[in-house]
């Protein structure tokens, strides 16, 4: 990972920062194997450059373009924002990226479109957790925002944490971050972005629709079948085993003042 | 199998150095728990090694009869020491869940238990346990004769519902569960096929006597 600065910006959540340490080593990114370690531990061999993302489907000025034209085109801001995983777990990350709706703005969707699709990139040799025996998902990795949640300045596609290019397993070198949504709606290492009419498919909906819905807003109140999303642990608040106590969960991971207008007449229940 | 024999005495030794053996991995995890070893959510590290430890020790206990039906390898005098050290883990996993995972929230608890399935089923492992361990003497063996074995059978229901318990606290079906899947479903399944195994071999050497 290279250095890489944002502008400063209000987005920020005034909660204590996750470890660096434990944001780059604690990852869901089954690319690379299922297990918390497997991203870090077997990320070597991947190549985030070169790198061209795709973007088409209902726009009007389609184009392919490089993480290059990215990072010069875009304007890098800081945003710290909570990150709460579907497995009550959370953490607090100091994210550098810029909106996704400024690259809307560039491609020019076409009143038609909907919904954005986006697709992480297979590359078995370069990704362990995409080979071998035992497949726990069809590849590539793919889902999905409705337009207006994908223009909400809270999204963002981000290319570094912690100051520096975004480590091979946090997504490199571009991911999505929506934080108001359960961490594997956040993408990564995105090849191919698509605006479509239809609603698109989701990876985790697709593998268990009863568990993982299209939405995935963070929801205290709705609970995971399996188990409760009332409350989380903040990762890295303690090293050992005494003092890291579980927090409450917030309605859209406390961004409700700037989502909730989004659902508003919608059964989040049903639509979870 | 080469019919080596120990004396009592070592066979005494060699069992309390399985109870020996057996609590290290649970300590090694306490140990690294403490010193900040067990990565980002150590309470969550711990509470899993100390279950899968479980399951792991229940699996080899399971095993003792099979081994010995197919294998001729007779490991029957230290099942009592895996099944207890089983309890024991089951114990200590429950313990971490109220204290350090939960809290001791017990409003929170009741709740969690009562809605969960994977919750309810680990509960049951734990219930059901009690009993065997209870009874995992030679006295109660003596008192209870055949009811003992009867009562003992309840082991498989404990393997079953642990299994579940495990696979069903998982975000998905990856291939550690699928292993221990079909793991216990090789053990459990031998119990079905038992009886007809036992009579062919019945048959077998009465066959060789009559020769």
């Amino acid at each position: 990972a290279a250095p890489l600065t944002g502008k400063p910006t209000a987005y920020k959540v005034p909660d204590k920062l996750t470890p660096k340490k434990d944001v780059t080593t604690y990852n869901n990114f089954y690319e690379f194997g299922t297990d918390k370690s497997d991203p870090a531990n077997n990320s070597g061999k991947f190549k985030p450059t070169p790198w061209t993302v795709e973007i088409g489907g209902l726009v009007a000025k389609p184009q392919k373009i490089s993480i290059e034209d990215i990072m010069s085109s875009f304007t890098m801001e800081d945003r710290i924002y909570r990150m709460r995983c579907v497995e009550a777990w959370s953490m607090v990350i100091p994210w550098i990226g810029f909106p996704l709706s400024a690259l809307l703005d560039k491609v020019e969707p076409l009143g038609s479109a909907k919904y954005v699709a986006f697709e992480t990139v297979v590359r078995p040799d370069e990704m362990p957790g995409q080979s071998g025996f035992f497949q726990s998902i069809n590849w590539p990795y793919v889902d999905g925002l409705r337009l207006d949640e994908a223009r909400n300045p809270l999204t963002i596609l981000a290319t570094g944490l912690y100051g520096e290019t975004l480590p091979n397993q946090n997504g490199a070198p571009l991911r999505l971050v929506v934080p108001w949504k359960y961490g594997f709606k956040g993408i990564k290492s995105i090849v191919k972005i698509t605006l479509t009419e239809k609603q698109p498919p989701c990876t985790w909906n697709i593998l268990a629709p009863n568990e993982y819905g299209f939405y995935a807003n963070v929801n205290p109140k709705v609970d995971h079948p399996r188990w409760s999303q009332a409350t989380e642990r903040r990762i890295g608040e303690s090293a050992g085993l005494f003092g890291g106590a579980r927090i409450d969960t917030l309605p859209f991971n406390g961004y409700g003042e700037q989502v909730a207008g989004l659902y508003k007449g919608m059964d989040l229940t049903k639509f979870y | 199998m080469a019919d080596f024999k120990l004396s009592a005495r070592q066979k005494s030794l060699s069992i309390w150095a399985l109870y020996a053996i057996g609590l290290l991995p649970g300590l090694y995890a306490f140990y690294l728990g403490i010193f900040g070893g067990l990565g980002a959510d150590p309470v969550r590290e711990f509470e899993h090694r100390l279950g899968l430890w479980a399951l792991r020790l229940l699996c080899l206990g399971l095993a003792v009869t099979p081994l010995r039906d197919l294998f001729k390898v007779n490991l029957i005098a230290y099942r009592r020491a895996l099944g207890l050290l089983a309890f024991y883990y089951v114990l200590a996993h429950f313990a971490v869940y109220l204290a350090l995972d939960r809290g001791l929230i017990f409003s929170s608890i009741l709740g969690d238990i009562l809605k969960r399935p994977y919750i309810m089923l680990g509960m049951l492992g734990l219930v059901l346990l009690i009993p065997l361990a209870l009874t995992s003497n030679r006295w109660s063996i003596r008192k209870l004769g055949s009811k003992w074995n009867t009562l003992h059978k309840a082991s498989y229901i404990i393997l079953a519902a642990e299994l579940l318990h495990f696979v069903l606290s998982r975000k998905s079906f990856t291939l550690e569960p699928a292993t221990y899947t079909a793991i216990v479903l090789v053990l459990l399944g031998y119990r079905l096929i038992r009886p007809k195994i036992m009579a062919a071999k019945r048959k077998n050497s009465a066959r060789m006597r009559a020769t």
